[in-house]
């Protein structure tokens, strides 16, 4: 681990409540009874504190709950990219500050001013400002109605989501490398011009050995057995209990029980409400009820569109905006944007544009709400009812999976590295589909994209949903989602084979709620070795 | 009284006198007659046919008569020594026997319902004597609806603490199939859905008057200002039981589900004694049941003409399937009527909920297994789980109880 990086833990370390609770403990044991002990066997104070921290943290549970801590903190530091030798002092300036070639940065700098425009343009046509103080009479309607937010009359018609999957594709379609050779690119017949190097089949086999046919995964071998998988069951209690995070990330491969997958998740991503989260969360809160921003409008917008409508998850609508809404203010989200090359979108206090100690990341939380953002939320609200559990573990999921879904980077993780690899995939174990929708005049990304950028949340069963984003949690990528969207096109290979036209592809792959996850991911993987 | 219309198939003076000596009137066989004398092939072919109704379903589902039977059925039960009847109930009481009771329960709200009344009409709540009394004297309510005083009501208890998710009160609506009371023979249908109501639910004391936050009628919910008609406040049981699996854990989840099968099961029986067993019959009732928050189940009431309008596109398409699977089962394709029915296949989306010939079969076998005899092949058990749907422990659940929630009457 790099010296960087190792500060970085420290820094965060001092920071999370672990640490508090470790102090507290050891104050506690210094000043008890126990104190005597540790005061006469060494030589002063400071190496009592030591003596004594030290036999805390030799318990059982203080080790444990401080690998956790260490596994979730972990897992949220940049991927360095691995270099053979060191740049010289011209490479490392054509490089952004993560290591991005230049010009991926500059398409995600573009696309980042061409939302702030859009923003902007929103802004002084309706004549709403960015950002107010909120009234009385509006605070006092808010704080009555905070547990029923979906009451609130709000007049949304003339506000217009900032962007949809469609421009974003349309974006990332035109990312081009200006220095490639053309025989990188020219076997592409897809969209995606970038030369990324994407993963081959077999490599994904390996990394997604434990969903091989042989093993037993949840939502597959519970289906057909009478009294469901009772080794899987005890096996994920017995996890559960030993309480230790990295093995509930392993048990989670092979996919969750729906009862135990909320403790297995928190236990995971080391969430838990604890006082000082309270806290923090009603400092949220309060944030949310005094100033009045327009991205409020524009989530009001975005939840009525989309999470209302859907006969999935409307009955969780006021958990929605209450979220989201307290999601917009989280500084501790901007921080997300250190791991790639994309900046959080600033304002200027009081006018004072250009003048850098007067700017803000504006929403506090750096995340534009763009349609469909809700969506992300939703299969959440099956697993935790506690509205303060559920924003934890969505602002985790957030951090650590779903920003790279909006995000340009050649991460082979992020959106356009996913698009690459759906792409590759499909003409590779799809030949015939590839070639006839292509013929057809038909691009297979334009399909997929939705798919992939709301992580398949609103179009498969909400149980269904969750098993892949098991995946997704356990082995730390979200490359299972162009592997599903490609076993969803080989599935439905023989209707889509008849179809000649875009809208008639569209309606074959429209109505995924019969699909269930685990077979047809198997089906992807292993069901054929065409080599 | 009208004229007495009769058919005849033959054409014989004896007959044709008589008829008319009575000043009964001639029909054709295909018209409405009273009488028919027909012959041996025409009687067949009339008694082939087959209806989608018990002539007496009222016993089920008018509400004064459910609790009737319901009471007898408990007494029963208690007679035999049965540990389910519990004592577990409210129901109608005249006037004096209710001040009683609502003394010992002052701070209790109660729900008024007609007893032959739907759709959520006629219904409100009460929380103090004075207003049933001025109710009696005005006929007016808190309600919607100024409805006569003379019609019967039945007043009982309001759950006032039913399972609330995401805030908002909701009920379950589950078809069962009936084809036969004696022996019983009820399909459950997998795809019931749950009605939301669109306001947030507040205890009752506060806003009694607020029909939105208590009755789930659809048909009341739609003249809500939060109406949405895509989804219609409906959501599967399927999403249902994975949010409580979810959030719950599936022990507790499987034995609510339990417990309604149960409820279902239980009403059923109670009134199969009394319920004319017509061999031409079969009826799909549409059960209302509310969750309370500790996950038990209370059957509101039976509709033995659940509605068949659909008010959003999933709706429709489960309606239509509903339909498809109860005509397969009651008429399988490629036969025509026939009241022999024994073999019962198809079962599309119904599941066997219960069939007593069956369960009497494993009880006799179960019987001579404990005399030491050898067990017969009548417990092989087929597919669907013979006698009792395979996740119910047997004989188990809880002591039904019948009582009355906020959701109204309804053929919703």
């Amino acid at each position: 681990m790099e010296e960087a990086d190792l500060e970085e833990l420290c820094r965060n370390f001092f920071d999370s409540d672990l640490h508090l609770s470790l102090l507290e403990a050891v104050e506690k044991d210094l000043t008890s009874g126990a104190s005597s002990s540790y005061l006469a066997s060494s030589s002063g104070g400071f190496s009592a504190a030591k003596d004594a921290l030290l036999d805390r943290l030799n318990t059982p549970e203080s080790r444990r709950s401080v690998i956790n801590w260490l596994f979730a903190a972990s897992a949220k530091l940049p991927k360095r990219q691995y270099q053979q030798q060191p740049l010289s002092q011209q490479q490392q300036q054509s490089l952004t500050p993560v290591g991005e070639a230049a010009h991926i940065g500059r398409a995600q700098a573009n696309w980042e001013k061409r939302i702030c425009k859009s923003l902007n343009t929103m802004c002084s046509d309706l004549g709403l400002p960015l950002a107010r103080r909120r009234t009385e009479k509006d605070f006092n309607a808010l704080v009555s109605k905070w547990n029923e937010l979906s009451v609130i009359e709000k007049d949304v018609s003339s506000i217009r989501p900032v962007y949809a999957s469609k421009d974003f594709l349309e974006v990332l379609v035109a990312v081009r490398c200006p220095n490639a050779l053309p025989e990188m690119t020219d076997t592409r017949w897809g969209l995606i011009h970038a030369p990324l190097r994407c993963k081959t089949i077999d490599q994904l086999r390996l990394d997604y050995h434990d969903l091989a046919i042989s093993l037993s995964q949840t939502g597959v071998d519970d289906e057909c057995l009478p009294d469901g998988d009772v080794e899987r069951e005890k096996l994920t209690v017995k996890v559960l209990e030993s309480g230790s995070a990295p093995l509930a990330q392993e048990l989670a491969k092979r996919g969750v029980p729906l009862s135990y997958r909320g403790r297995l998740w928190s236990l995971i991503f080391d969430v838990s409400v604890t006082g000082h989260a309270e806290q923090y969360l009603q400092g949220l809160k309060q944030a949310v009820l005094d100033h009045d921003l327009l991205v409020d409008a524009l989530i009001f917008k975005d939840v009525k569109l989309t999470a209302a409508n859907n006969d999935m998850y409307f009955v969780f609508e006021d958990y929605l905006h209450m979220i989201l809404l307290m999601f917009s203010r989280d500084p501790a989200i901007v921080g997300v944007y250190r791991r790639c090359c994309a900046t959080a979108p600033k304002a200027y206090l009081n006018g004072r544009v250009g003048d850098e100690s007067a700017a803000v990341a504006y929403p506090p939380s750096g995340v534009i709400p763009f349609h469909g953002f809700a969506l992300l939320l939703c299969p959440l609200c099956f697993l935790y009812p506690d509205p303060k559990e559920l924003y934890l573990v969505f602002r985790e999921l957030y951090t650590r999976h779903f920003y790279k879904l909006h995000v340009i980077s050649s991460e082979p993780d992020s959106i356009l590295g996913l698009c690459a690899l759906f792409e590759s995939l499909l003409q590779t174990q799809e030949p015939e589909l590839f070639h006839h929708l292509r013929s057809e005049g038909i691009q297979p990304l334009r399909i997929a994209f939705r798919w992939m950028m709301l992580a398949f949340s609103g179009l498969l069963l909400p149980e269904q949903v969750l098993l892949l984003w098991d995946r997704i949690v356990a082995y730390d990528s979200l490359t299972i989602l162009p592997l599903f969207a490609v076993g969803v096109f080989s599935f439905r290979k023989h209707n889509l084979l008849q179809t000649k036209s875009f809208s008639a592809a569209e309606a074959v792959l429209s109505d995924l709620t019969t699909l269930s996850v685990g077979p047809i991911l198997q089906l992807t993987l292993f069901a054929r070795y065409n080599d | 009284m009208s004229k007495v219309k009769y058919a005849c198939d033959f054409d014989k003076s004896v007959l044709i006198n008589n008829f008319e000596n009575r000043g009964w009137q001639c029909v054709a066989p295909d018209e409405e007659w009273n009488f028919y004398w027909a012959t041996v092939h025409n009687v067949r072919a009339t008694f082939s046919a087959v209806l989608n109704h018990f002539p007496n379903h009222y016993e089920l589902t008018r509400k004064d008569l459910m609790v009737k039977n319901i009471k007898r059925y408990r007494r029963d039960l208690e007679r035999e020594g049965n540990p389910l009847a519990e004592k577990d109930d409210t129901g109608r009481y005249d006037y004096n026997l209710f001040a009683e009771e609502f003394k010992k329960h002052p701070t209790s709200t109660w729900i008024m319902k007609p007893c032959g009344k739907a759709r959520g009409i006629g219904i409100f709540l009460i929380n103090k004597l004075s207003q049933l009394k001025k109710w009696s004297r005005d006929g007016k309510a808190g309600g919607f609806q100024a409805v006569s005083a003379k019609d019967t009501y039945v007043i009982s208890k309001y759950i006032e603490n039913p399972l609330l998710i995401g805030g908002k009160k909701f009920d379950l609506r589950i078809y069962v199939l009936v084809t036969s009371f004696r022996p019983l023979k009820a399909y459950l249908y997998q795809l019931g859905f749950c009605r939301f109501c669109t306001v947030k639910y507040t205890p009752s004391s506060q806003d009694l008057d607020n029909m939105f936050a208590h009755l789930t009628n659809v048909s009341i919910q739609k003249h809500g200002n939060e109406y949405n008609a895509v989804h219609g406040g409906k959501w599967t049981v399927q999403n249902l039981r994975t949010f409580l699996e979810g959030t719950r854990g599936k022990a507790v989840s499987d034995r609510l589900f339990d417990d309604m099968n149960w409820l279902i099961i239980h009403s059923l029986k109670a009134v199969s004694s009394v319920m004319a067993n017509d061999r031409h019959c079969f009826e799909c009732y549409g059960y209302d049941i509310i969750i309370d928050n500790n996950l038990k189940p209370w059957l509101i009431e039976v509709n033995a003409s659940p509605s068949l309008s659909s008010t959003t596109s999933h709706d429709r398409v489960m309606k239509h399937k509903l339909i498809n699977d109860v005509i397969n089962i009651v008429i399988p394709p490629g036969e025509g009527p026939d009241v022999r029915w024994s073999k019962r296949e198809n079962l599309g989306h119904f599941d066997l909920l219960y069939d007593e010939e069956l369960a009497q079969m494993d009880f006799l076998a179960s019987e001579r297994g404990k005399a030491g005899f050898p067990r017969s092949a009548a417990t092989a058990v087929g597919s669907r789980g013979a006698g009792i749907r395979g996740s119910m422990s047997g004989g188990g659940g809880s002591g039904f109880s019948v009582s009355s929630g906020g959701s109204a009457s309804g053929t919703w």
